[in-house]
């Protein structure tokens, strides 16, 4: 029933056997102990499980893991700079206490890296639907949306500076 | 120190931002059994029998226990601490799987195996015959003559509980007011109303699901890994499902993604331990789905409340009645406290002059089970007495907020009922800060005669909170420091941290009342009933009040023994300590204070001349240098201890107010002394007098400490001494006898296309009267959160559930509509900082209140803008649309 | 875990129907994002699954050279929306596909998907009626053309058979050269929606830009399948761009070719209302675009105290689903409150300006 895929997890090529049944959920958190990748609907409603697929956000409870074969996935754990060191998104949404119970905030903060990676700087209201596709109950995604727009002008202002 | 009211970072936030923070699941071992919950198709009747041949031949299938199967202990689940008098005990109405079904969806069999997708094609294919009973879903139906009791082993018919509340004479009724009111004031001077107001059945949408996992541990302790606000208590409960003693079930609490009250009631732990215990104690996970977590958790009560009111014709109100109805569903849960609670706000919330009369009314139906969900009755409550309050000022032609500030409660209320008292007042000032800043007056001007079909409106209102739950029930917390031998600490709390900040804001009052400096503080996240100090949860706004009550004291008990020990290393610096390591030190600092504070050879340095700031051992320059000051503190520290805890730490503060920072009623008489000795050392001091040749100017701080050398020394030695070991600890258990009314408002001003139904929000604010703010941010960040509800309460959720078949039509995250970042506008929240002398730092409740206000300032903004009263929540565009044709506006 | 038996990567279109031909109970599985979460609920749970997932034939926008748009099945709904090629020519149509769900479904879905799908609620449907999109099938008896207007049969069915696979889908030079729309969607939220209901209209104008010199209406959810609306579109030809008389008889024709349903999620009534106001918003949202005057009263709002005339001849206000949009109101005291928002990461000072004052900012 298993079947032997490979592809690049945080930066790292990996082989695993997996059952083809699996959504990429199941085998991040299971398979790979990626346990950033949070279940909250399991049908693409709430955006928890949101990981980089190839650079692009998607919910990885409604993606097979047979699809991500030869492919980039990045998570939250593929964040830190190998020092150990916060990216500027993760460290935005500390700075702006944009975090609460947290649950949501891994998922956000991928859909922040690709919303960041554009290099241009967005309304608030253009914010609000590139985050549209996440649930949170606890913030009101006031915060949430000062931490991604703080991290746009931090990645412009490195852009300008490098 | 200093660390209050600082917009301190989460101690939680590096883990949640990794992705390292651990919830439930992530926990989980490898070869986890999984299990999945049958539910009824029908929702009110008898399972008759289940075949579940076919489902136990799935491959996979371990093991499938039925509603014929389970203990007959019926248990109760509500997230309330026990009630030692039975009168007030939870009700126990619920057994782990139901025979006797109550609902479409309830537990009826559960399937353990292997792999999920077996668990789920076993449950598919149990076959079920059941005896149908016509479904009771709504209030009406439930009461209506002949229906069948839900209940007969707890209650003859459908009421779980009626309770009758009056404010003014003794037996006030309304027609009493009535009648009153006409023979006062004549009838040509007196407006009369009725109106009806509704508010729906919604859910909490806490993101992480309520998921647990259970497993029997090698002791014999039947273990369970939990999503829960309530460890304790759920401990309790699933003691009594399984018939085991208290000590034998051990219930653990990792990070959890978010409550707001689902997780303030027990919900599968007992069932889910039963598994483990089924299929001999291997580790079994039972993960709710979202549409499960809708159908059959917990959910917010609909309420409906019949209001009557008389006033004046220039405003002033005379008396009101309320009826509301409280649809409870299924399971008693909460049970009353809930509707009555929301009557209680009606009463209190305006000062009636003739008097009020309020009947709550908690029912069962085969629906939905309704627990506590944030606000607990206040949202409900506040949309109601908010209605009718826009709807009564429209009818006297008067401002809203002036007609609210003529009548609402005033400083120092006490509710009749229950004592609960408004210390420290802040809701007129909340008004006052919410109309200026959202231009009020302007704006209401400016909405006036508006033709066309786009317009727009501005709307407020009000509310109170009270600030846990004395004396309606018991209020215990403990706290637990632990100092490590670098002068760093742990904290150890039996209040969870549930996203709202607790931990944060525990480790802020640590800092403050011990003097280890914040980084050096770490509070234990994980609850684990073996390990962790008592305390019944995060519910009721209380854990900052009552939970940080309890801190503040354990926290001063730890600073007295590390000075106690700093002292006694002082004073043997010249035999114990001599051989040390730290000799040098010790040596030198005990010269520098016999020089500051003109010791002579033997005298003794006590601990009360000792401080710790930012985990440094300070001297406390004596006002005079003979001492004196340092004296007194000794005497009133002595006779305090004699007197017990609470008076203890509370004399040696010098932080809380004079009128006493301490919530039991001993504390008060130790009051004052303590104020005052607390203050003398260190308030009053002229630097300039300081000999710095003695201390240097870099050792003084602005309080006039005089450092002397870091506790880690102090934490050291105490450990490991040949002389002295000790370790030091301390834990303390705050009974709070105390309670005190939070308050505010929200502000809205909205935009409504007619045509399409559509309401904009263009601005909304919140002001709250939560006393000291002990973390800014995160405080804001509640609020936001709890604004962003109250917008879906408004605007778009609403459960659904067929009247025919009882079945819950919207029951995913797509039909159930809560608000995205889309749907949320750019929100503001202000404070009114008033110092509250109940609360251990000024601070009462704010965890609830955010979600109270802002479904009725919405309303009332609508009525402004459209002249249409929107009596019935959420306020979809159908809705809408159809009373904008009703009233020709469209 | 998805309960599937199994799921066979097709190398090919040919190979993908090889295989549902093989087995007729399998399912076709492309972008997943509505295959999975019925599999989830249990429905067609076990059966195997033929994936067009990875095709990379299928994916993808092309102008041809005789001014056709191609439009592969297998194409992600924001890789439409980014397309140069529909930005440039069809704009509604990458407006339309960017309100399903939220971002992660429309980078995961497809239009492949949406259409075959057979719901009468699919966001990219109604426009494209509008477009007159022809389907491109293949089956085991090779390729057919089917115009959108034949595809669908009812609620969830199409005429697409078991073996047969989307390929893509044409829309032809003379449905976009000279054409201007706009796709409206209602839902309860603004976005993780499904459509209450959804309205598409395209407009051609005379060269002068004052007569409607051809026009299409579509909807989603007025009846159990997308529906075109014929005989309003007739009375509409030929008529000034701004008659109002004209607009309300649209209108009223179109009423007629609609059938919505009342349910749980909403009454019919509550539809109704819908379809007639929103075709008016669309009309004028598509002729505003095409550079013409429209009739309607521009959906804004507009202070009791200032005169009518202050907001005749406001074209640039939008009437859109999202009522939000006045950026040219008279008033613009308060009307710069709901305009763009300030990227300015300091909200106290946003709030500030916005007020011009009165606020304790």
């Amino acid at each position: 029933m298993l079947e032997i895929i490979s592809m690049r997890v945080n930066g790292k090529d990996v082989e695993l056997a997996i059952d083809p049944r699996e959504s990429l959920l199941d085998t991040l958190r299971r398979r790979l102990g990626l346990t950033s990748v949070k279940k909250g609907c399991e049908v693409g409603e709430c955006g928890a499980c949101t990981v980089l697929v190839e650079g692009e956000a998607i919910d990885s409870c409604i993606y097979l893991t047979v699809w991500a074969k030869g492919k980039s996935i990045l998570t939250v754990e593929g964040l830190k700079s190998p020092t150990g060191e916060l990216s500027p998104i993760q460290q935005a949404f500390i700075d702006e206490a944009a975090v609460q119970c947290g649950f949501c905030i891994p998922g956000i903060i991928m859909s922040a890296v690709e919303i960041v990676g554009a290099g241009r700087r967005y309304e608030r209201d253009e914010l609000r639907k590139l985050l549209s596709g996440h649930l949170c109950r606890c913030t009101g995604y006031e915060k949430i949306i000062d931490a991604v727009e703080k991290a746009v002008e931090a990645k412009l202002a490195s852009q300008r500076a490098g | 120190m200093g660390s209050i009211g600082q917009r301190k970072k989460r101690v939680d936030a590096y883990g949640k931002v990794t992705g390292e923070a651990k919830y439930t699941a992530d926990l989980e071992p490898v070869n986890i059994l999984h299990a999945k919950v049958v539910h009824s198709t029908i929702a009110n009747g008898l399972v008759k029998s289940m075949d579940i041949d076919e489902a136990a031949k799935v491959p996979g299938v371990v093991k499938i226990v039925t509603c014929f199967d389970v203990p007959e202990n019926y248990f109760p689940t509500a997230g309330h601490p026990w009630s030692v008098e039975p009168p007030h005990q939870d009700i126990c109405d619920r057994l782990l799987l139901a025979r006797r079904v109550h609902y479409y969806g309830d537990d009826i069999a559960a399937v353990i195996a292997e792999d999920e997708v077996a668990a789920a094609r076993a449950a598919r294919l149990i076959k079920v015959e059941y005896e149908e009973y016509e479904p009771i879903v709504t209030v009406p139906a439930a009461l209506s003559e002949g229906a069948t009791p839900l209940h007969p082993e707890v209650r003859k018919d459908n009421v779980i509980v009626h309770s009758h509340m009056t404010m003014g004479p003794k037996g006030f009724t309304y027609e009493d007011g009535l009648r009153e009111a006409e023979e006062k004031y004549g009838r040509e001077n007196i407006i009369v109303f009725e109106g009806d107001y509704n508010t729906p059945r919604i859910s909490h949408c806490h993101i992480e699901l309520p998921v647990s996992w259970a497993y029997v541990d090698t002791n014999g302790k039947v273990t369970v890994i939990t999503s829960t606000q309530i460890p304790h208590i759920v401990r309790k409960s699933v003691a009594v499902a399984l018939g085991l003693p208290m000590g034998k079930v051990r219930v653990i609490k990792p990070y959890i993604g978010g409550g707001f009250g689902n997780k303030q009631d027990v919900l599968y732990e007992p069932l889910n331990a039963y598994l483990s215990m089924q299929v001999g104690g291997r580790p079994v996970r039972l993960e709710i789905s979202r549409e499960e977590t809708i159908v059959s958790t917990r959910t917010r009560h609909a309420i409906r409340g019949e209001c009557k009111a008389v006033m004046t014709k220039d405003g002033t109100m005379l008396a009101r009645e309320l009826t509301a109805w409280a649809n409870n569903g299924a399971y008693a849960s909460h049970g009353h406290a809930i509707c009555a609670n929301c009557g209680t706000v009606f009463k209190d919330l305006y000062r009636d002059r003739l008097g009020t009369e309020v009947d709550c009314w908690t029912v069962y139906t085969s629906s939905p089970t309704a627990g506590a969900m944030r606000g607990y009755g206040i949202p409900q409550s506040a949309f109601i007495t908010e209605c009718l309050t826009d709807d009564l000022a429209e009818l006297c032609g008067m401002d809203p907020c002036d007609f609210r500030i003529k009548n609402c409660m005033e400083d120092q209320f006490v509710d009749p009922g229950n004592g609960i008292t408004f210390h420290s007042y802040g809701l007129i000032d909340s008004i006052k800060k919410g109309r200026e800043f959202i231009g009020w007056d302007k704006k209401r001007a400016l909405y006036k005669n508006q033709t066309g079909s786009v317009r727009r409106g501005i709307g407020m209102a009000i509310f109170c909170y009270k600030t846990g739950v004395h004396p309606i029930s018991l209020e215990t917390a403990s706290a637990r420091m632990v100092l490590n031998p670098d002068g760093s600490a742990q904290i150890f709390m039996g209040a969870t941290e549930i996203g709202q900040g607790a931990d944060t804001v525990f480790t802020q009052i640590a800092a403050d009342v011990t003097g280890i400096a914040y980084d050096r503080l770490f509070i234990e996240s994980t609850q684990d009933t073996d390990t962790s100090p008592f305390d019944t949860g995060a519910y009721a706004s209380r854990q900052t009040y009552v939970s940080g009550m309890a801190l503040k004291k354990c926290g001063k008990q730890l600073k007295e023994r590390i000075l106690g020990y700093a002292a006694y290393m002082l004073n043997t610096a010249d035999t114990d300590i001599a051989k040390t390591e730290h000799a040098e030190k010790i040596r030198e600092a005990k010269e520098r204070i016999a020089k500051l504070c003109g010791l002579k050879e033997g005298d003794e340095i006590r601990p009360e001349m000792l401080e710790l700031s930012e985990s440094i051992i300070c001297l406390i320059l004596p006002k005079e240098k003979k001492g004196d000051a340092a004296g007194d503190r000794t005497d009133t520290t002595g006779k305090a201890d004699a007197e017990g805890q609470e008076a203890a730490v509370d004399r040696t503060s010098g932080i809380g107010q004079a009128d006493g920072a301490t919530q039991t009623d001993t504390a008060g008489k130790a009051d004052a002394a303590g104020q005052e000795a607390a203050t003398v050392g260190a308030v009053g001091i002229d630097v300039n007098d300081v000999d710095y040749e003695v201390c240097g100017s870099e050792n003084i701080d602005s309080q006039g400490l005089v450092k002397l050398f870091d506790s880690a020394i102090v934490a050291e030695t105490a450990f490991y001494s040949l002389d002295r070991s000790e370790h030091i600890t301390a834990e303390v258990t705050n009974q709070c006898k105390k309670n005190t009314f939070s308050s505010g408002c929200c502000f809205a001003e909205v935009e409504v296309d007619m045509k399409l139904g559509l309401v904009k929000i263009l601005n909304m604010v919140d002001v709250h009267d939560s006393g000291r703010l002990i973390n800014p941010a995160i405080s804001e960040g509640q609020v936001h959160g709890g604004m962003s509800q109250s917008i879906g309460y408004a605007l778009s959720e609403e459960l659904l559930v067929d009247e025919k078949t009882g079945r819950v039509l919207n029951d995913n995250l797509l039909d159930f509509k809560i608000p995205t970042a889309m749907d949320t506008p750019d929100m503001d929240a202000l404070f009114v900082e008033l110092e509250d002398p109940t609360g251990p730092f000024g601070n009462k409740a704010l965890g609830e209140p955010p979600a109270v206000p802002g479904a009725p300032a919405l309303r009332n903004a609508v009525l402004n803008a459209t002249g249409v009263h929107m009596d019935e929540i959420p306020m979809t565009s159908q809705k809408l649309i159809a009373k904008f044709k009703e009233a020709g506006l469209i | 875990m998805f309960d599937i038996e199994s799921i066979y990567e097709a190398k090919s279109v040919g190979d993908a129907v090889r295989a549902l031909n093989e087995r007729p109970d399998a399912e076709l599985i492309s972008g997943g994002t509505d295959v999975l979460i019925r599999l989830r609920a249990g429905k067609g749970a076990g059966r195997p699954l033929v994936s067009i997932h990875e095709l990379s034939e299928i994916k993808g926008v092309e102008l041809q050279e005789n001014g056709d748009i191609r439009i592969g099945a297998g194409t992600t709904f924001v890789k439409i929306t980014n397309s140069p090629v529909i930005q440039q020519y069809i704009p509604m149509l990458g407006e339309a596909v960017d309100t399903v769900g939220g971002p992660q479904i429309r980078s995961m879905g497809t239009i492949g998907g949406n259409i075959c799908n057979g719901a009468t609620s699919a966001d990219s449907a109604s426009t494209m009626f509008t477009l007159e999109a022809e389907i491109v099938l293949e089956g085991p008896e090779g390729e057919r053309v089917v115009p959108i207007s034949e595809f669908y049969i009812g609620p969830g069915q199409t005429v697409r058979q078991h073996a047969e696979v989307c390929k893509y889908f044409l829309i032809r030079r003379d449905s976009i050269d000279g054409w201007h729309g706009r796709y409206i969607k209602y839902g309860k939220r603004k976005a993780m929606e499904i459509a209450t209901l959804g309205c598409a209209v395209r407009v051609k104008l005379s060269s002068d830009k004052k007569l409607i010199e051809d026009v299409r209406l579509a909807y989603g959810v007025a009846a159990p399948t997308p529906v075109r609306c014929h005989k309003a579109e007739a009375i509409l030809r030929g008529r000034r761009t701004d008659d109002e008389m004209a607009v309300e008889e649209f209108v009223k024709a179109a009423l007629t070719e609609v059938n919505p349903r009342s349910s749980w999620r909403a009454s019919k009534e509550f539809r109704l209302q819908l379809i007639a106001e929103l075709a008016r918003r669309a009309l004028a949202d598509a002729v505003r675009l095409a550079g013409g005057k429209a009739a309607d009263e521009i959906a804004c709002w507009r202070s009791g105290s200032l005169a009518e005339s202050d907001m005749a001849d406001d074209t640039s206000c939008k009437a859109t689903a999202d009522s939000a949009s006045c950026d040219s109101m008279a008033d613009k005291e308060v009307c710069a409150k709901t305009g763009s928002a300030s990227t300015d990461a300091n909200r106290r000072s946003r709030t500030g300006e916005e007020e011009g004052g009165g606020r304790d900012a």
